[in-house]
């Protein structure tokens, strides 16, 4: 069975490889920071009793006053899983958050369906391009303000 | 008149039925009978023409009957029934066929070379009737016997070749081009297996006349030799673009290859000729190599013929139904590192036995018979070994799959 | 003196016989050898996500059925289990044993129709594949006679399943079980140690084991190439943990390896469908006190599962509303296609077909 890790484990855990990145603890995840987003990541993949190897999903909810990101991460050495969520940016405008494709490539394809989708810009991307909808698309269909 | 049309009816089936050479003096005859002397040669040019015209009827009909059996007997690979809505047994598929072909809206794409476009498909189909001239379906029964018939049909069946690639270049399609290509490549790599497996055949019957192969098979050299068998056999279902060599027409992968711009007749013309290919072809492995009509005498020699076609055209569809296609690299593999050098074994094996026996009486025609067979289980284990998987990559056989508790 | 060539590029467009679906690849070749391929997707999108934010909680699982259309079953669990999740709802065990059911015989068909087209792209004029689809057949009857529908079956409610199997299901079940072992022997004898198929598919598509997991892959392909990483064994989810049955794991990662991997898991469905067949007891298959539109309370959850294609998850957001507030596809034949780029070059066009065939991608999961 995996292990879930409640949201107090996830922040003791981050705690130890990056003090006071964790900006709110809910029951079974954490919000970080997004500036030591892509630290924490890395830290998460190749530590000893971490070893997250498998980004299993890689995902955006827009709440009305705020984007975020949800990032579901497993390991398959040591099967247990954990939640992380984080704030892009300030408020509803140009939402940014740094790409994670260094660290797992499997986060390629699912950043570009966020951008096309949520238009949520995700920096150091190789390729970020529209992927489900044409390129002269106007808009980001999946936000809440988007007028059908 | 009415007499004397009878007469000229009759006399022309009856003479042709029994023998052809004493045709030719009857149609002088018959000439003769009913126009002056001097204008003899225009009733034989009639009554050729007549028997031209009944030929290639027949080819055609022939045509409908393959396409009718293939459809049904995949279908009966498959397990399921074939097309059966049409006519009994839906003998009239084929009919439906062609009308639909027809009635298609002929497209003629803007970037294509037009007079290179149009000719290519009536490039296919003309020479394959040309071959039926030369082919025996009974005892006397042919159109003519050319002394040099085995060359012929080798010839004739190089233009296919060229067919394919005034087919792909005119269409002025990427798919098109890239099929023909590698349609021209692949046909080209074949006809040397080919050829060399009828050199095989010419060395025993001494001549290169169709009608001197078969008298000549008092053994059927399918039995003789069958190396040459089997690489002719091969060779020519490359040759007719077929399973397991169908990369010209991979569907699923250039969706028609060569013939992706062709639509309406011109796309039933290429049809056709595909077909007609199929049914010349095996009608020449029948005579080459399966003793064309002869048999024992209870039933008509004709009939024997008609038997071991039949056969062979199954054992195409057969080939068709069960076999995956071979990439292109490993199709011109095959041709020039196993099929040249068996070849090239047949002919020496054939042409030492010949030396040792000059003349044979059946039991020593028995004897190289045993000698041939030896010679092809070892030299196909002998190029198994060269040109099959290697031991350490672990292929030819089926990877093991660890079973996790 | 050499020859002046140049590489080509073609568009394998929208419309093709042998992509599955609606699927476009700007491919650049170099004679017959790969140099460049681009995936365009989109085709098929139809704003699954979006649509699911204005349905119910209930009417969302017809949404779900669409997405892979191949395998509705397992994508109907995936999200009835996100759903009883997150609200906290205990499903009744006799609609989990028969969603078990379910999913597994849904597991065959789905993998009876990846391995029938993937020798079907190999050229071999439909045999194959409409001996698999003869036994597909079957299964389809079989979900006929469970919810009315063959393939979009919206078979399974928060809770349990819609209703239960009528009478005539398990005898037909029970023959299906004895004749299907004796057909995937002759399907694997026929195929799997016949010469073409072996040259056409060994060494062909490699997918090195280090670096698939990096590359989210999920699924038999993963498996083909060595992890052992099944999540009905590591994270089970409805009653797996009272079933033994083993993982095929393959050595290599080539076509030939997820060729063999799928007929072997294949095998392992019947094991697991003769053990819920035992443990199956009367009763309903729905709580009586689950309501028709299902209001959970605030909250997330995401269940992955084990579907025919990989890892397929629902990520669901609540607002204590009768709709979801957000609600979103882990596809795993989405994430799959990350490394098709890598396992194709420097393999001939022919190849491109087969390996695409192997790695069983769905449009309509790709797309949503």
């Amino acid at each position: 069975m995996t292990k879930v890790f409640s949201g107090e484990m996830i922040r003791e855990l981050i705690d130890d490889l990056e003090p006071e990145s964790v900006v709110s603890t809910n029951n079974d995840s954490v919000h970080i920071k997004s500036e030591s987003a892509l630290k924490i990541f890395n830290e998460l993949k190749n530590k000893e009793n971490c070893q997250f190897d498998l980004l299993s999903s890689l995902t955006a909810v827009d709440y009305i006053d705020r984007f975020e990101m949800v990032y579901h991460l497993t390991s398959t050495v040591h099967n247990h899983s954990l939640v992380i969520k984080l704030i892009c940016g300030e408020g509803r405008k140009e939402p940014k958050v740094s790409s994670v494709v260094s660290i797992w490539k499997g986060a390629d394809l699912q950043e570009r369906e966020v951008w096309d989708l949520m238009g949520i810009t995700f920096e150091n991307h190789p390729n970020l391009k529209r992927l489900l909808l044409w390129e002269e698309f106007p808009g980001h269909p999946l936000r809440k303000d988007y007028l059908r | 008149m009415n007499t004397v049309m009878d007469s000229v009816v009759f006399k022309f089936i009856y003479c042709h039925l029994v023998s052809s050479n004493e045709c030719v003096d009857s149609f002088r005859i018959l000439g003769s009978g009913f126009i002056s002397e001097k204008y003899s040669i225009i009733g034989f040019l009639i009554t050729s023409l007549i028997l031209i015209l009944i030929l290639i009827n027949g080819a055609l009909v022939g045509v409908l009957a393959l396409i009718w059996g293939e459809r049904r007997l995949i279908g009966r690979f498959q397990a399921r029934l074939g097309p059966n809505r049409w006519g009994p047994w839906g003998i009239f598929t084929p009919v439906a066929d062609a009308i639909k072909v027809m009635f298609k809206e002929d497209i003629s794409p803007r970037l294509s070379d037009k007079f290179v476009f149009v000719l290519a498909p009536v490039l296919m189909v003309i020479p394959v009737l040309m071959i039926f001239a030369v082919i025996p379906f009974g005892k006397a029964t042919f159109l003519t016997d050319l002394n040099v018939g085995v060359l012929f049909i080798l010839a004739i069946t190089s233009t296919n070749t060229l067919s394919v690639l005034m087919a792909g270049w005119g269409s002025g399609n990427r798919y098109g081009i890239i099929g023909g290509l590698r349609a021209v490549a692949m046909l080209l790599s074949y006809e040397i297996p080919m050829a060399l497996a009828a050199v095989g055949v010419i060395l025993m019957a001494g001549s290169l006349s169709i009608i001197k192969v078969i008298e000549s098979q008092t053994i059927p050299f399918a039995i003789f030799q069958p190396l040459g068998f089997l690489t002719f056999l091969i060779a020519a279902t490359a040759e007719l673009n077929r399973s397991p060599f169908d990369i010209t027409e991979a569907e699923s992968e250039l969706i028609a290859g060569y013939m992706t711009e062709y639509s309406s007749m011109k796309f039933g013309l290429f049809f056709l000729g595909e077909f007609m290919a199929t049914i010349a072809a095996s009608a020449v492995i029948v005579c080459l190599f399966l003793g064309g009509w002869r048999g024992p005498e209870i039933i008509p020699s004709h009939f024997w013929f008609l038997i071991k076609w039949i056969l062979m055209i199954c054992v195409f569809i057969w080939f068709r139904a069960t076999f995956p296609r071979l990439r292109v690299d490993q199709i011109m593999e095959l041709a020039w590192k196993a099929l040249f050098e068996l070849t090239l074994i047949n002919i020496l094996a054939v042409a030492i036995l010949m030396l040792i026996w000059p003349d044979p009486t059946i039991l020593e025609l028995w004897i190289m018979t045993g000698i041939n067979w030896i010679i092809f289980f070892v030299s196909l284990w002998i190029f198994g070994k060269l040109l099959g998987p290697k031991p350490e990559q672990k292929d030819g056989v089926s990877r093991k799959i660890v079973l996790q508790k | 003196m050499s020859i002046r060539t140049e590489p080509v590029t073609m568009n394998v467009g929208p419309i093709h016989p042998s992509t599955h679906g609606v699927f476009r690849m700007r491919v650049t070749f170099d004679g017959e050898e790969i140099i460049d391929v681009e995936p365009v997707i989109g085709y098929l999108h139809r704003g699954s996500e979006k649509l699911a934010e204005e349905r119910t909680y209930t009417q969302v699982v017809t949404l779900t059925d669409r997405m892979d259309y191949v395998a509705s079953m397992t994508n109907n669990q995936s999200y009835i289990l996100s759903v009883e999740k997150l609200a906290g709802i205990t499903p009744s065990p006799r609609g989990v044993w028969l969603r078990m059911i379910a999913s597994e015989l849904q597991r065959i068909a789905s993998h009876a129709v990846a391995n029938g087209f993937l020798i079907n792209d190999l050229g071999a004029w439909h045999t194959p594949l409409l001996y698999m689809l003869r036994e597909r057949e079957k299964i389809l009857e079989m979900f006929e006679m469970l919810c009315g529908a063959r393939i979009t079956n919206s078979y399974l409610r928060p809770g349990g399943v819609f209703m239960d199997a009528p009478d005539q299901f398990w005898p037909a079940l029970n023959r299906f079980l004895d004749e299907m072992p004796h057909r995937i022997d002759d399907i694997e004898n026929l195929l799997s140690t016949n010469e073409i198929v072996l040259i056409r598919t060994q060494n062909v598509g490699v997918l090195k084991k280090d670096e698939c997991l990096n590359a989210s892959i999920t699924g038999p392909v993963l498996r083909a190439s060595g992890v052992d990483w099944d999540l009905r064994h590591k994270n089970p989810y409805d009653y797996y943990d009272q079933i033994s049955f083993s993982r095929p794991l393959g050595e290599i990662g080539d076509n030939h390896d997820r060729f063999l991997v799928r007929i072997f898991e294949m095998r392992e469905s019947l094991k697991i469908l003769r053990q819920c067949i035992e443990n199956i007891q009367p009763g309903p298959v729905r709580p009586k006190e689950v309501p028709f539109l299902v209001r959970p309370p605030k909250g997330d959850s995401y269940v992955p599962i084990e579907s025919p294609k990989g890892e397929l998850g629902f990520y669901l957001v609540s607002d204590g509303g009768v709709s979801p507030f957000r609600c979103h596809v882990r596809a795993p034949s989405f994430i799959n296609l990350t490394l098709l780029r890598e396992m194709v070059l420097g393999d001939k066009i022919a190849d491109l077909f087969v390996t695409f065939g192997s790695l069983d991608v769905n449009m309509g999961e790709v797309d949503r």
